[in-house]
């Protein structure tokens, strides 16, 4: 009987033990991220444009750069596949918005990745090393804030030159500040944390506390300071554009084609509407997600 | 031989106001199985007398004096050394178990990493004596629960996780800062009765910070009594709360609610703990000693044996009898 009794135990606790199975603070921030609408359906949108940009100009018959002499100025049509009509020079409007849309992405990837990593260390450093170091460090950082941006990008684009890297340097250099600061104060407040003394009191050395301890629980702030930052990158590279001082002709991005589109606003509008229309778009998608993930890994709402 | 013996300890702070002394002339030895009690209001040193003795003060605190663990100094003791002893030697279990504890982290990465670093377990045979410890802290389940994360425990099962965090190399002494403060009082119950049994099955030694009276009492060998960062009393237990003849201890012993009898206010010592910046220039508590006088105000009563051969400790300018006739009637009127 008794025997009976705990093979029924034991049957009972092997039913029971998938539900206690940890999960980790990620997994049930995925939960929460999956069930905001809004961000899913950003996220889903955004990998749309993202293919249609990469694939697209593959498989449309237009290429990038070369003119219909008989489509010129074209509003949308099905006819020789202008869909988004063509611009004065006879070039696909379509094909030309999502190359443009290449740039504009990769240039908001790459600089975003260099002025998120800057801003890490730069943060990270001087939160860690605190005292006079710190000081200075975030001296600095407010002078980046003074600093004209348009001005030192004119100056670097004459004296430099206009090449992609440049745009992308250009960008990083005065995007790098916003990620500096939350970085700092995140790492202060970790230092402070109780966990942290807790780590200190067994013996933990310094190195391992700021890699087992402090790194994952900057990851949040880091990733959704990330998606804030993309947009944000991606304006500035179009007002490069804007201004001629971004992508060169013949190659384009989003800031170009908005830029010809405004100039010729009153005759032929859709070559503004289009390309605008996709970054508005994307720029949405992007703040969506961030305020998806911003509200997933709030430590608040567990 | 003692395990831990502190000799006239102090803890001082270079503040934007001057030097701030929180802690001074503390001095008291542990034996194997001892357990010594620190008592006091909040910000009377308690905290960071261990502080100190772990090497966790903050960057503008000083520690003076001497604590021996085994004969060797811990207050000029480098990082390094510090670090072999703290976790492995001397563990400390901290107030607050909802912040003890890293949120990203499972309990297992967290246990795991003390064994790892001092005893140079493998991953697997670290995994199993945590098991075995949290078992010991009888936590249900131990063997599912320790890949678990920190916000899937309860907070009363979050401090049985730290104390088997501080006892995983079994250590010879074990600071517990409140451990049972920020915890309800069934597990309050719980938490104490399991340090007890520790305490008799590995023979730690304790050092059991707390401002509840009731706790010393029950878990306690000495006891040694704060206030202004100064000792005011310190001896036995049982002859503390028996004989109690220092103004504060009595005014302490007074504060504890009674359930047997029908006040209808809660006694409370009048006054509020001194600013450390700015303590009176005799005995720290005469603001607020109802018997105070000039004396008392103008010089700092000596740590004194209460009588030739006694073993209590007392600092008090009063005499015993005075005091305790004193104590006798306020509580009558």
């Amino acid at each position: 009987m008794n025997n009976k009794n705990d093979d029924l135990v034991e049957a009972l606790s092997a039913a029971i033990e998938p539900s206690l199975h940890g999960r980790s603070p990620w997994a049930s921030a995925r939960t929460r991220f999956m069930r905001n609408k809004a961000a899913v359906f950003s996220l889903c949108l955004l990998c749309v444009i993202t293919l249609a940009c990469i694939v697209g100009p593959y498989l449309l018959p237009h290429a990038f750069d070369s003119a219909d002499w008989e489509a010129m100025s074209q509003a949308p049509t099905w006819t020789n596949m202008h869909w988004f009509g063509t611009d004065e020079s006879g070039r696909d409007l379509l094909v030309r918005t999502l190359i443009g849309g290449r740039i504009s992405l990769m240039v908001g990837l790459m600089a975003t990745i260099a002025s998120v990593s800057l801003g890490i260390a730069w943060g990270a450093t001087a939160g860690f090393v605190g005292g006079r170091v710190d000081a200075v460090m975030m001296r600095v950082v407010d002078i980046m804030y003074a600093v004209p941006y348009l001005l030192i990008a004119i100056l670097m684009v004459t004296l430099l030159g206009r090449a992609f890297y440049l745009v992308v340097i250009t960008i990083t250099v005065f995007s790098w500040m916003d990620m500096a600061r939350v970085v700092r104060g995140q790492t202060l407040s970790l230092r402070s944390k109780e966990f942290v003394e807790a780590a200190r009191a067994i013996g933990v050395p310094t190195h391992r506390i700021i890699f087992q301890h402090i790194v994952p629980n900057l990851l949040g702030v880091v990733v959704v300071y990330t998606t804030i930052t993309v947009p944000g990158v991606i304006i500035t590279e179009s007002v490069l554009s804007f201004l001629g001082l971004g992508i060169q002709e013949p190659m384009t991005s989003w800031g170009v084609l908005i830029h010809d589109g405004a100039q010729v606003m009153e005759v032929s509008p859709w070559i503004l509407l289009y390309p605008g229309a996709l970054l508005s778009t994307a720029l949405y998608c992007f703040n969506y997600i961030g305020d998806g993930l911003r509200d997933a890994l709030d430590p608040n709402d567990r | 031989m003692n395990i831990l013996e502190v000799n006239n300890l102090g803890v001082q702070f270079s503040t934007q106001d001057g030097a701030v002394y929180a802690v001074n002339g503390l001095s008291f030895s542990l034996g194997k199985g001892q357990t010594l009690g620190i008592v006091g209001e909040s910000g009377s040193g308690k905290s960071q007398s261990v502080l100190a003795l772990m090497g966790l003060l903050a960057r503008n605190g000083k520690a003076s004096g001497q604590a021996l663990y085994m004969g060797s100094n811990l207050l000029d003791m480098s990082a390094d050394g510090l670090n072999r002893i703290r976790g492995n030697r001397m563990a400390m279990i901290f107030q607050d178990p909802m912040t003890s504890l890293n949120p990203y982290l499972t309990v297992e990465r967290q246990m795991t990493e003390v064994l790892q670093f001092h005893k140079g377990m493998d991953r697997a045979s670290a995994r199993a004596a945590s098991v075995r410890m949290l078992d010991a802290v009888k936590i249900p389940e131990a063997a599912t629960r320790v890949s678990m994360y920190p916000h899937e425990f309860s907070g009363g099962m979050r401090q049985r996780v730290m104390i088997a965090m501080a006892l995983l190399c079994e250590p010879e002494v074990l600071i517990a800062d409140e451990p049972t403060t920020a915890l309800d009082v069934t597990v309050q119950a719980q938490i104490l009765t399991l340090l007890r049994e520790l305490q008799r099955d590995f023979g730690t030694a304790i050092v059991l910070i707390t401002h509840d009276l009731g706790v010393v009492a029950g878990l306690c060998d000495q006891v040694m009594v704060l206030y202004g960062g100064r000792v005011m009393e310190q001896g036995s237990a049982r002859h503390i709360f028996g004989n109690a003849s220092h103004p504060y201890t009595l005014g302490l012993l007074r504060a504890i609610p009674r359930m047997d009898r029908d006040a209808e206010h809660l006694l409370a010592i009048p006054g509020a703990p001194p600013n450390m910046a700015r303590l009176p220039k005799g005995c720290p508590f005469s603001e607020r000693c109802a018997i105070a006088n000039a004396q008392c105000h103008d010089v700092k009563p000596a740590l004194q044996l209460l009588a030739e051969g006694a073993t209590t400790l007392r600092a008090c300018h009063k005499n015993v009898d005075a005091v305790q006739a004193m104590h006798a009637e306020g509580a009558a009127a």
